[in-house]
């Protein structure tokens, strides 16, 4: 099988200082897919020096441990550089792997993007 | 993909292959609805089924071509049995950190067997530890196999 292109995972938008991420896909689960959405999430701290960012799941459906890897890091870099990294908009069946793992305790989690805006 | 039976079982296996995962994934869910499963429980068996193959697939035949993961289903009107298998050297569940506890919360792995444990009812790995069976009971139980 051959190695697809490594299209745009992430569509992101500024609102005022706060970087906001939509998803792409609905399927955060395949390594591949996982993998180039780490190196275009990190890249909006390490290279581009967003210290703001809202993770918009709205269009997320399944996601998995592997995909919650990539969130953990990018909430350390984020940390790390003193800035600050919100979730807003998580399906309620996403919700429940973010409780099972305890990880609805380090992320900060808003209902919506309003919310999510208003919470730095 | 893979080859479904009359009787409602399933049976595949694929190279050492991330992108693999995905189509088995696809493949089963489809089957799946039409066996009238819940989208809760799809969920469920997706995810478990992600977190056994990229385990089987990462850590067990370390992404090697030559080395392959056999996957088994049967779906009966009552519960889903799942099967897979890789030609690893195995490996101790137990020997896994637990992703709970507080030292370990920003561990960015370690998180696949909790969540097959949490969607399934039951989560074996058989020695040596590279043949996992797991199963879930159905919740309403009235799940048609056609």
């Amino acid at each position: 099988m051959s190695t697809p292109p490594k299209r745009r995972r992430l569509e992101v938008e500024d609102i005022g200082d706060v970087t906001v991420v939509n998803f792409t896909d609905k399927k955060i689960l395949d390594e591949q897919n996982i993998q180039v959405i780490g190196e275009q999430l990190f890249s909006l701290v390490d290279e581009l020096g967003r210290r703001k960012i809202l993770l918009n799941f709205r269009n997320v459906e399944y996601l998995s441990s592997a995909a919650l890897g990539k969130f953990i890091t990018l909430n350390k870099k984020v940390g790390g550089a003193g800035g600050k990294l919100v979730l807003c908009n998580i399906d309620p069946q996403i919700f429940e792997v973010f409780q099972i793992t305890r990880l609805d305790k380090l992320f900060k989690i808003e209902k919506d993007e309003q919310s999510g805006l208003q919470a730095f | 993909m893979g080859n479904w039976r009359g009787d409602g079982s399933f049976e595949m296996t694929i190279d050492s292959d991330l992108q693999a995962v995905l189509h088995v994934q696809d493949a089963i869910a489809l089957r799946l609805k039409s066996f009238a499963f819940e989208d809760r429980e799809i969920f469920g068996i997706r995810l478990a089924l992600e977190e056994a193959l990229v385990n089987a697939i990462k850590h067990g035949n370390r992404e090697d071509r030559a080395k392959k993961v056999h996957i088994e289903l049967s779906v009966e009107h009552d519960r889903i049995e799942i099967a897979v298998a890789d030609e690893g050297p195995g490996f101790n569940p137990e020997n896994v950190a637990d992703p709970l506890a507080d030292e370990n919360l920003e561990r960015p792995s370690g998180r696949g067997l909790l969540l097959m444990r949490h969607y399934m009812s039951e989560v074996t790995y058989h020695p040596p530890g590279n043949r996992l069976t797991m199963s879930m009971l159905r919740s309403n139980g009235n799940g048609k196999v056609t």
